[in-house]
């Protein structure tokens, strides 16, 4: 066994890694805004040749938005100009720059719009450490071996509770089952299954040592939050003003899915077991239950990827890209 | 920590970045034929390790009261291969091994042994399960009858229908490990493994073998069982 001391140390050394830290990027926020301003004010010169070199190759485009959006900005009313944001057209610098240098020549912002392509710079958040990434993603292969295997291992006796007489509760096609018969189902599930478990330990565990669950926990006072934000997602409603990295349905989200990991395997150790830990199977209500709580975090898994992969699809490739490099270029809540 | 990028800079960090991630790819291994069945195999015999380091010899499996008995009508069976194969009126079970009295013994001899009844739990690895009574002898008292040796480490059995089945020395003698000859108070019917048959309330059902014709004692395993060398785990614990 693992001793007290090590582990301790494990998350120590873990929590020493991040460098994603939320409580200090509002600090950061007004910093950045100044750092830009203060930029564009005094880089003038060597702005244009850089400007004129990224032209030539990549201009730069702000990721986080789609190109009709940031059209759609340009123009923006003067009110918008109060809360300035980052990938944001230049009226900021520009009208700043304007002030403090009349004479100074603005054509780098006339080619290429975004500042960031006339500064040759760009504002970058690491939003997920080296663990989160690596765990999201050995856990995201797990997670879909264990369900097609889990499905395969239900399809063995699709119902719950006694076999005669027998019910037949759901048909799952064998095509999305993986394992090919019981036995080889088991083989999968018995395998993945410390993978799924030693991952989401190390991601919680991780989470709570570097204090970055705070950003993703759902608590009371999201509860308000979560109804304008499915009224905008089904098109009926207006765009909530984001203000965290998270809002309100994805702290639901990486909340209850969060629960239903622990759910599924505890309820996981309790069907593996269900005589040797009796006491645990006593509490869930018995093996019966155990296995329609097991079955139940399975749906929760199920409900949540497709929703999970549809945000991805629409938030596009720059904010994908934050789980697979970490850094994310141009967060929208800076 | 936000900070302020070139694309050249962030395109170099985003690659040791990415870089850190490729310890992921080991996992295509799975998707090679051989590694697969190695690693899956590595896999269930892992999980096995971890149970025997779980199994306690001491902790009893959940007995439960008649009102909680299944109707014996309504205990499912699974014959696999084969059909319910024809007893021999004059069954006697083979003991060999290390044991230092081998020979053949009948049901009686079994049944002089003090009798246990206990309803227990069976569950199939399919994830079906009923609470079912079963009687017998404690294998424990049967191994002491027959003069096994107590630290071989493998008690092993064959079946009438071919069927064959292990059981670590651990699991064999744990006190609800029965030789079951009854089940609600009438010999054994056909289909529920007649006249003999293991009844182990700490393992997972298929590891209760039915039909028993030979009993041995010994510290190698040629075959461990009809469904463990199938690729369900050899262990089986519950």
């Amino acid at each position: 066994m693992f001793s007290r001391g090590a582990a301790i140390g494990v998350i120590r050394a873990i929590a020493r890694t991040r460098t994603f830290d939320p409580l200090r990027v509002k600090e950061h926020r007004d910093d950045l805004r100044f750092e830009r301003e203060s930029e564009v004010k005094s880089n003038d010169e060597p702005e244009q040749s850089l400007a004129g070199e990224s032209n030539g190759e990549k201009p730069l485009p702000p990721d986080a938005r789609s190109a009709s959006e940031a059209i759609a900005r340009a123009p923006a009313p003067p009110s918008k100009a109060t809360q300035p944001e980052p990938a944001s057209p230049p009226q900021v610098p520009a009208s700043s720059s304007m002030g403090a240098l009349a004479a100074a020549p603005a054509a780098p912002t006339e080619a290429a719009p975004p500042e960031e392509a006339a500064a040759g710079t760009f504002v970058s958040a690491y939003e997920h450490s080296a663990v989160v990434r690596f765990c999201h993603w050995l856990n995201a292969v797990a997670l879909g071996i264990m369900i097609a295997s889990g499905w395969r291992i239900f399809i063995a006796f699709p119902s719950f509770g006694a076999r005669i007489p027998e019910h037949r509760l759901l048909k799952i096609p064998d095509a999305i089952t993986l394992g090919g018969w019981l036995g080889g189902a088991l083989e999968w599930h018995y395998t993945f299954m410390w993978v799924f478990t030693a991952t989401g330990l190390i991601y919680v565990g991780y989470l709570i040592a570097s204090g970055e669950y705070r950003t993703m926990l759902f608590r009371p006072r999201d509860i308000p939050g979560v109804w304008p934000m499915v009224r905008h997602y089904f098109f009926f409603g207006p765009e909530p003003k984001q203000t965290e990295a998270y809002n309100a349905l994805q702290k639901f989200a990486y909340t209850t899915i969060v629960f239903c990991g622990t759910l599924s395997v505890f309820t996981g150790i309790v069907i593996l077991r269900p005589v040797q830990l009796s006491g645990l199977a006593w509490l869930m209500g018995g093996f019966h239950l155990t296995r329609v709580w097991h079955f139940v975090a399975m749906c929760g898994f199920v409900a949540f990827i497709p929703g999970h992969l549809v945000m991805v699809a629409l938030h596009g490739w720059n904010n994908f890209m934050s789980m697979v490099r970490g850094w994310k270029k141009n967060p929208e809540y800076l | 920590m936000p900070r302020r990028f070139d694309n050249k800079e962030f395109k170099r960090v985003s690659r040791r970045e990415i870089l850190k991630l490729t310890p992921l790819v080991a996992l295509g291994a799975f998707a090679i034929p051989p590694a697969q069945d190695y690693l899956l195999g590595r896999g269930v015999a892992f999980t096995d390790w971890v149970s025997d380091k779980l199994f306690r010899r001491g902790h009893l499996a959940p007995t439960y009261p008649d009102s909680a008995l299944t109707p014996l009508d309504k205990f499912a069976f699974n014959s696999y291969d084969t059909n319910t194969p024809e007893i021999d009126p004059d069954w006697l079970l083979e003991v060999s091994g290390l044991v230092t009295r081998p020979g053949n013994y009948s049901l009686d001899d079994i049944r002089r042994l003090p009798k246990i009844s206990q309803n227990t739990r069976h569950v199939c690895i399919e994830g079906w399960d009923l609470v079912a009574n079963f009687a017998g002898a404690r294998m424990s008292d049967f191994l002491n009858l027959i003069g096994a040796d107590m630290n071989a480490r493998f008690v092993y059995v064959e079946c009438a229908d071919d069927y064959y089945e292990s059981l670590d020395m651990e699991a064999a003698t744990h006190p609800q490990s029965l030789l079951c000859y009854e089940m609600y108070g009438k010999p054994l019917q056909a289909g529920h493994g007649a006249p003999l048959r293991w009844s182990l309330p700490t393992k997972i059902g298929y590891k209760s073998a039915k039909y028993l014709t030979s009993f041995k004692v010994t510290n190698v395993l040629t075959r461990r069982s009809y469904w463990g060398d199938q690729g369900y785990s050899t262990y089986a614990d519950i």
